[in-house]
């Protein structure tokens, strides 16, 4: 058996509404809302990165998981699309923060927004290959959005950490299914500070497809129908692409809410169905099976099948629950902060 | 040891001297000293100075000071503990005159800031400062007395108007001080809408960014006596550290530094603080004059504040502070400073304080107080009248 | 910043690794190579909780080069639960809002950032305990 030992996610504490972005590009902010189903998203203040949120999601991850010694993680991967290196890798810092150096393998992971999830997926091999006794997945970002453009109003920040081991288990990984193309939906070149995007493409032909193919993949290999499920997490650029796509797999409102965080979050790129099933976790009960299925440009998508212990009655609160961080304590910034705070401002060099 | 009196000093204006470069301020403030003196050579010479290196990029001030002072062979030193760099000159020049090593020493400061950005400056005066763990994250010079100054207000209910008083005080006697950088008079007004620094502390709480040099001429008594010129004696000498963090430090509120060094200071004077008539104090800061006076002992702790809006400190008070125009008003050149204190405690000594900041009743001990950093160090002098 | 430099403060800056005295059991932080407590020279690894109180606290306005940017910001030194005293920027918090004795955590966070090109130095800030 393996699974996850110890889980935790980290937001960052400002956010700005959609009508503030709106204002600035003449847009009509109304219209976007209910287009996106999104109200607001997460901002990162300058001494936030994909490095930090991490460090702290997995410091939540440790609380979980219950005292295991550092040292013996054998593996840390990192995904993200804002690295703050280019080269450099984010994982020996967080490593050497939780002191699980020198004796460790690490490596960076990049895959648009499925970074997180592709972490999660070598680890749970790692572990099941009995090469690694934990492995500690990661998927975080601090993503841009080019100024006036329609992912200006998602692209937000946060981290989500899981530690895969075979003992004292929280959720059981029951299977895996992984599905992907060459699909050119988004993506950013070498040296390029902002992604580009293809538009109306970036929805059937990506986002759907790979999500669909990837969750009914899943589910025939599982032998499981949606009804079997408890809860559903998917990847959420938005408010309204993973409530689309779980309808039209056949799930409901009630099993996908848990774990819908995206329309006062936005789109934490890696760290999006990462840190939804953190949520849906926080309240899930024993026995309950939860489908998770993200979603990366470029593109692809990684299913699971989760099935929850009686371990986590034990540990959800042994570190804050998501939805606290995610609704409370919260600071609003004008668009000059915030463009200020994305250093999307020139400055002299 | 031998007794030891001090027998003529000098000193530049203070201030933004862009005509003048570190080697001309140094040469200028020693020839004064010497011409004062009326001695006809010099044994030695130690040089209090922050750092030449980072502000101009000059190291090695023994031997180029000596040398454009003309004096060849001179054995020349240069003494650094941040800003009690001048006061750590003149208690080593004291050591050798005092030792019997040598008969007549300059104990002179100098420091030359305006060369380099404002930047250059704030990165310099920083490494008085605990660099990885003050300075690493943020802290700044202000931003240190600003803590000491949170943690005085809460404890002992010190005041905005307490702080600003210190400032407009020692402007008021700093406008009557001819070698004063800013040689005028400010209002509480002024000081509590002047920018904000570093909460609460703001621009006008702040002793600036200066360019000047103060020299002064050690030797023993018997040979000051032959000399004939105006000489005071040097009875009392101390010297102290602490740690050199903030935070380190089991009372925020006070200066054990300068608690420590005025002790040892006091002892060898065979004196208690009630016997000193005034004193020159370091205020870098306005908060930093009130600290250091209760540190001393010249008000009990806590009591400082009140004490300097009654007016207990002003020049017609019942203890004198800074009738120089204190750091604030003379300005701070760095290294200068703690021997520029030294220069107007003779000048009160000896009856000679110009334009009427001149204490009229006849002060016959006066007291030095120079510190470094956050009060990492400090030395403290006590000085008689013949 | 420079390498060297920042690497060997990782202990501390990452892992907020303390000395504690042998012989007198004062906690050192940084660790030191003599007790100045009781003048020992032997210690062991104690790593530093994570919340405590703020003793004293400023705002910096004029910020030196590296972090005008972040103007104004707030430093603080806070008490420990275990009682060492260190400072750190107090940050994701209004400055008006900043009360001695109020309790907060450290979080890892950015602290330098060395232009475009210099590596990026990362430590601890304080944040309001709100949970």
């Amino acid at each position: 058996m393996v699974g996850i030992v110890g889980y935790g996610a980290h937001l960052p504490r400002h956010r700005i509404k959609v009508e503030e972005i709106a204002k600035v590009w003449g847009a009509d902010a109304p219209s976007y809302k209910k287009g996106l189903m999104l109200r607001e998203k997460s901002v990162p203040t300058p001494d936030c990165d994909t490095i930090t949120l991490s460090v702290e999601a997995t410091k939540n991850a440790l609380r979980r998981a219950g005292g295991i010694n550092t040292a013996e993680i054998g593996a840390i991967y990192i995904g993200s699309e804002s690295h703050p290196y280019a080269v450099k890798p984010s994982g020996v810092t967080v490593a050497e923060a939780i002191g699980a150096t020198p004796e460790i393998h690490t490596a960076d992971f990049e895959f648009a927004c499925k970074a997180g999830s592709e972490a999660m997926f070598v680890c749970l091999s790692l572990v099941k290959a009995g090469e690694v006794k934990y492995g500690l997945a990661i998927g975080g970002d601090t993503s841009q959005g080019a100024p006036g453009d329609a992912l200006e109003y998602s692209a937000a920040a946060g981290a989500a950490a899981f530690i895969m081991g075979t003992d004292n288990l929280i959720a059981e990984s029951v299977d895996t299914f992984s599905y992907m193309t060459d699909t050119p939906d988004f993506w950013r070149r070498e040296h390029e500070f902002y992604p580009q995007h293809a538009g109306r493409f970036t929805g059937e032909p990506a986002y759907f497809k790979h999500t669909i193919g990837a969750a009914e993949g899943l589910m025939r290999k599982a032998g499981m129908k949606p009804e079997d499920f408890s809860y559903a997490v998917f990847h959420q650029p938005n408010g309204k692409f993973p409530m689309r796509v779980g309808k039209m797999l056949g799930f409901t409102k009630e099993q996908m809410e848990p774990g819908w965080l995206s329309p006062t979050l936005g789109n934490t790129y890696s760290g999006a169905s990462p840190i939804g099933l953190t949520s849906t976790l926080d309240i899930a009960k024993p026995g309950d099976m939860i489908l998770m299925v993200s979603y990366g440009s470029g593109s692809g998508s990684d299913g699971f099948v989760w099935k929850v212990t009686d371990r986590i009655d034990e540990v959800r609160d042994k570190a804050v629950r998501t939805r606290k961080l995610l609704d409370e304590n919260l600071t609003y910034v004008d668009y000059g902060t915030y463009a200020k705070f994305r250093r999307k401002i020139k400055k002299n060099a | 040891m031998r007794d030891v009196a001090v027998v003529g000093v000098g000193m530049t204006r203070f201030g933004e001297l862009w005509e003048k470069s570190l080697r001309d301020l140094y040469v200028e403030a020693a020839l004064s000293a010497i011409e004062n003196s009326g001695v006809d050579r010099i044994d030695s010479m130690i040089i209090g100075c922050m750092t030449s290196g980072l502000f101009v990029g000059q190291e090695h001030l023994g031997s180029i000071m000596a040398d454009y002072l003309g004096i060849k062979h001179l054995p020349a030193s240069r003494v650094e503990s941040a800003c009690a760099s001048g006061g750590l000159a003149f208690r080593h020049a004291f050591i050798e005159v005092a030792s019997g090593m040598s008969d007549i020493v300059m104990a002179g400061g100098v420091e030359k800031m305006t060369d380099i950005s404002g930047d250059g400056a704030t990165y310099a005066l920083a490494t008085a400062a605990d660099q990885e763990y003050e300075v690493f994250h943020g802290a700044t010079f202000p931003g240190l007395y600003a803590l000491i100054a949170v943690a005085h207000m809460e404890k002992y209910g010190t005041t905005r108007d307490m702080l600003a008083a210190v400032a407009v005080k020692n402007h008021d006697n700093g406008s009557m001080n001819p070698n004063a950088q800013y040689p005028f008079k400010i209002t509480m007004d002024m000081v509590k809408s002047s920018v904000m620094v570093a909460d609460p502390l703001r621009i006008l709480d702040c002793s600036p960014i200066t360019d000047g040099a103060a020299a002064v001429i050690l030797t023993t008594v018997d040979i000051a006596k032959k000399l004939g010129k105006a000489y005071i004696k040097v009875t009392g000498s101390g010297h102290a550290t602490d740690a050199i963090a903030l935070h380190s430090r089991d009372d925020l509120t006070t200066i054990a530094a300068a608690t420590a060094a005025a002790d040892k200071a006091l002892k060898m004077a065979g004196k208690t603080i009630k016997d000193i008539d005034f004193a020159e104090v370091h205020d870098c800061f306005t908060i930093a004059e009130i600290a250091v006076t209760e540190s001393v002992g010249i008000f009990e702790p806590g009591k400082g504040g009140e004490a300097v809006l009654k007016g207990e400190t002003a020049l017609d008070g019942s203890f004198p502070i800074n009738t120089s125009g204190g750091l604030k008003s003379k300005g701070h050149p760095v290294g200068a400073t703690g021997v520029a204190q030294i220069v107007e405690v003779y000048k009160q000594l000896t009856g000679s304080a110009e334009n009427g900041r001149q204490l009229k009743n006849n002060p016959k001990v006066g007291m030095a107080q120079n510190m470094g950093g956050s009060g990492g160090s400090s030395l403290v002098h006590i000085l008689e009248v013949a | 910043m420079f390498s060297a430099r920042d690497w060997r403060e990782y202990p501390r800056r990452y892992r907020l690794e303390a000395g504690k005295c042998k012989k007198c059991g004062k906690v050192l932080f940084p660790a030191r190579l003599v007790c100045p407590e009781c003048g020992a020279r032997e210690f062991e690894t104690e790593i530093l909780l994570e919340t405590g109180k703020v003793l004293t606290y400023t705002v910096i306005r004029v910020a030196p080069s590296q972090f005008t940017d972040q103007a104004p910001y707030a430093i603080a030194i806070a008490e420990l639960t275990n009682g060492v005293k260190l400072m750190a920027q107090l940050v994701d918090c209004d400055v008006d809002d900043i009360k001695v004795g109020m309790e907060v955590r450290i979080e890892f966070r950015r602290v330098q950032t060395d232009d475009h090109h210099g590596i990026l130095s990362y430590g601890y800030k304080f944040v309001p305990k709100w949970y």
